[in-house]
């Protein structure tokens, strides 16, 4: 009943092919995009914006990177903290060696390091598949674990290895204040989301769906799968490395490699498969799944245990946390093995026949 | 309108000063504890989180700073640099807002060192952090109270040669530094490689991933090079690891010095006689079971079932580590207190300064239960680490023992090195070395 399509008549190719051929999704996603510029920023805490918000958003963007590869063009990828790191490390050598560079080219070049990287790392895809592509893939992490701690270029020379950044602004407007932060953050995941959305839906997107599906078929009709599964590796990798680079630039501030090691990647890999594979939706689930979660079975569990009268210590507090959120990981799967994003969309079809199942 | 207004305002005022009691009570300074005590370096990390958080009930045992409470509240990091960041957002702010943080992680450190000077809460890390921070003109702060990682490598490479008979004896020699490789364990490297110019030996840098399990790699470099000391700077699993292999290897315990986060009770345990002989720096304290302090703690919380962890850990390496930051961090509370109003909750700028006019006398010191325990450290607007002393403690099997005198890192060396490598950071954040007249701030 609310989410009745009857008469929204589409009259043109156009009108057929937005984004949100649906009146409600337009105006929910109209209303969310508002709520999250212009209502949070006022309304949020200091702590829920820098610990919570900023952190998801940014996963968020990297999971979005992570999907493109492994959800639409099913190159499964162990190696995205490598490509973050890249996007990090790349940004800061050309944030630091070019004084005057501002800030948005300087994450987009680090972008740009992170696709070359993922290119090159790219390339056994076209020999290897499935679990032994992860594997091939895990090598571009230890290799940048290596790299960043070894070669001293990298960082500068700094004696600790550890390098941070400051000062950062955007069109000279400072980017310190928790919601400066968070809306640049949001500002890059918006138009960078908005433009994979329309990267899947097309030529481009088809061409990765359909090696996914079936590679040898896709041959068959014509789709070349060095070009296919390149650009996904570039495509991907570009956004996974935007993402590093304001993970390190705007969250941590300062960083080792160490923030960006296969746990990383792993978790981001995670947040794919239980977000949704094949979902730009799921991405979001699946980082506030990962990311969010924990904070907060963190933050509630002592409250929880507070109204029964009893006192959980830190350590009882983390390994509950570990083992609630496992379970629910598994859960998660049992239930719905296409992700939340599936789980989302069942909803939808539901609310499409409410009141009256059949 | 106006009328009603009044009335509700002095409504509210006498409600207020019925409840004044109840008001003063709540007078309390919070510290935040960021703690790990999961993870791979729980077993490091849970005595110290139980010592700091026993000092601060020892300090409400005794009866508060001046009658102002001590309230903390912990939080869970793993190690992990993005949880403790976490962790320092969400605590900031809480209680009236955090009088100081100890991230107790060299990552986590350069982390909350780019937030502290705009939330203005001090960052205080007791004997390690970036060594650079000791220089206060720069890092307003940052505070690396008693000691940093450049302290102990000094003090490691004057121990050395003490045992040679001289500094000069060092020429010719080799020394491996076998490290966790991360920021933390690359922090020593430029003041070994000074030394290492300075007297003539060849510094070797071995490197272990992290966690540290895997040195088979490293140590049969160590076997092929035959250096003739090995310092160890690891942590967690990496300690005791490093001693089995070096067990396995036949390298002598005795030609091994580790610093102080691997010279606790932990990293040796588990190896048994395997570990005897071998050495680490302590920044100034070591096992302490026998000092006063060890003893109040026993006495005021354990006995009364209100002590953190167990009582056999009280006064272990680790554990009077936690206690002695507490105490640094409290002791600099206090000094506040006597520039800003003595039993009034002090503000993290105010503290910042009591922090910098730290001025802990013997006298003080025996005072808290620290007597023999730890040097006199005063701190002031340039030197923010306040003392530069360290021993060298051994283990015989059962217990550390202390093995050395008193060793102060040298001055000559260290104050360059911070004032350069401070200077470099400076630079690069477009910082301006602080005046004389924010000193008196």
């Amino acid at each position: 009943m609310f989410y009745r399509e009857n008469g929204q008549f589409k009259s043109s190719y156009r009108a057929d092919q937005q984004v949100f051929p649906i009146l409600q999704d337009r105006v929910a996603i109209g209303l969310v995009l508002i709520f999250a510029f212009a209502v949070v920023p006022f309304l949020a805490s200091d702590y829920l914006m820098r610990a919570i918000l900023i952190p998801f958003v940014i996963i968020s963007l990297a999971a979005l990177g992570v999907n493109v590869l492994v959800g639409y063009c099913g190159q499964i990828s162990l190696g995205s903290g490598a490509f973050m790191a890249v996007g990090a490390y790349g940004a800061y050598n050309f944030f630091v060696r070019f004084p005057g560079l501002p800030l948005i080219p300087a994450l987009i070049l680090g972008g740009l390091c992170a696709t070359l990287f993922g290119i090159l790392f790219g390339l056994p895809s076209l020999r290897v598949k499935g679990l032994y592509l992860a594997v091939a893939t895990l090598a571009a992490q230890f290799f940048s674990d290596w790299m960043f701690l070894r070669i001293k270029w990298f960082t500068l020379d700094t004696p600790s290895g550890s390098v941070s950044v400051s000062n950062l602004q955007v069109f000279g407007l400072p980017i310190e204040s928790a919601a400066s932060k968070y809306l640049l953050c949001l500002a890059m995941l918006v138009v960078i989301a908005v433009l994979t959305k329309n990267l899947v839906r097309g030529a481009i997107g088809r061409e990765w769906m359909a090696i996914r599906d079936m590679d040898v078929a896709a041959a068959v009709i014509g789709i070349r799968p060095m070009y296919a599964k390149l650009s996904a590796f570039a495509v991907s990798s570009f956004i996974i490395g935007v993402a590093g680079a304001l993970w390190a630039f705007v969250y941590l501030g300062a960083w080792e490699p160490a923030a960006f090691s296969v746990d990383q990647s792993f978790r981001l890999l995670f947040m794919v498969i239980i977000g949704g594979l094949g979902s730009i939706m799921g991405a979001f689930f699946g980082a506030a799944f990962i990311t969010v979660l924990p904070i907060v079975l963190n933050q509630a569990l002592p409250v929880i245990a507070g109204w029964f009268g009893a006192q959980i210590s830190t350590v009882g507090i983390a390994h509950a946390e570990l083992m609630i959120f496992g379970g629910l990981i598994v859960w998660f799967l049992i239930v719905e093995p296409h992700g939340l994003a599936k789980l989302w969309s069942t909803g939808k079809q539901k609310l499409r026949l409410w009141p009256f199942p059949h | 309108m106006k009328l009603k207004s009044l009335a509700l305002a002095v409504a509210i005022v006498s409600a207020l000063a019925g409840a004044a009691p109840a008001f003063a009570q709540a007078k309390e300074q919070f510290i935040p504890v960021l703690s790990y005590r999961t993870g791979a370096y729980a077993p490091n990390g849970t005595p110290w989180a139980n010592g700091y958080v026993d000092y601060l009930k020892l300090v409400n045992a005794r009866g508060g700073i001046n009658g102002v409470k001590l309230t903390f509240e912990e939080c869970e990091t793993g190690y992990d640099t993005a949880r403790s960041v976490e962790c320092y957002e969400r605590l900031k702010g809480k209680n009236g807002g955090a009088s100081l943080v100890q991230p107790l992680s060299t990552g986590a450190t350069f982390a909350i060192t780019e937030k502290a000077p705009v939330d203005k809460i001090p960052v205080v890390t007791v004997g390690y952090g970036r060594s650079e921070s000791a220089d206060g003109t720069v890092f307003k702060w940052n505070f690396p109270i008693a000691g940093t990682y450049w302290v102990a490598a000094d003090a490691i490479i004057q121990a050395i040669a003490q045992k040679e008979g001289g500094l000069d004896k060092l020429k010719g020699k080799k020394i491996a530094l076998i490290y966790h490789d991360s920021p933390y364990g690359k922090e020593p490297i430029p003041l070994l490689q000074e030394r290492a110019k300075m007297h003539g030996f060849d510094l070797q840098l071995l490197p272990v991933t992290a966690p540290g399990v895997e040195q088979k790699a490293t140590w049969l470099q160590v076997r092929q090079a035959r250096p003739d000391f090995v310092l160890l700077w690891g942590w967690g699993v990496m300690n005791s690891t490093a001693l089995k292999e070096a067990q396995a290897t036949g390298f002598a315990r005795e030609k091994m010095y580790g610093v102080w986060w691997a010279g606790a009770e932990p990293d040796v345990k588990d190896v048994g006689d395997g570990a005897k002989g071998y050495n680490a720096v302590t920044m100034q304290h070591g096992a302490e079971p026998q000092s006063k302090l060890a003893k109040d703690v026993v006495a005021m919380l354990h006995d009364k079932n209100q002590g953190t962890g167990p009582k056999e850990e009280v006064g272990q390496v680790l554990y009077m580590r936690g206690a002695m930051s507490a105490m640094l961090g409290v002791e600099g509370i206090r000094a506040a207190q006597e520039r800003f109003g003595k039993g009034k909750v002090m503000t993290g700028e105010q503290v910042r300064w009591g922090l910098e006019n730290l001025s802990l006398t013997q006298a003080k010191l025996d005072g808290l239960g620290f007597a023999g325990v730890m040097r006199p450290i005063s701190t002031s607007c340039t030197d923010h680490m306040g003392a530069a002393w360290a021993r060298i403690h051994t283990w015989d099997g059962k217990a550390w023992k202390f093995t050395s005198d008193w060793l102060q890192a040298d001055e000559q060396i260290i104050k360059p090195l911070v004032r350069s490598t401070a200077a470099k950071y400076a630079a690069e954040k477009k910082l301006t070395a602080r005046t004389p007249a924010d000193c008196q701030s």
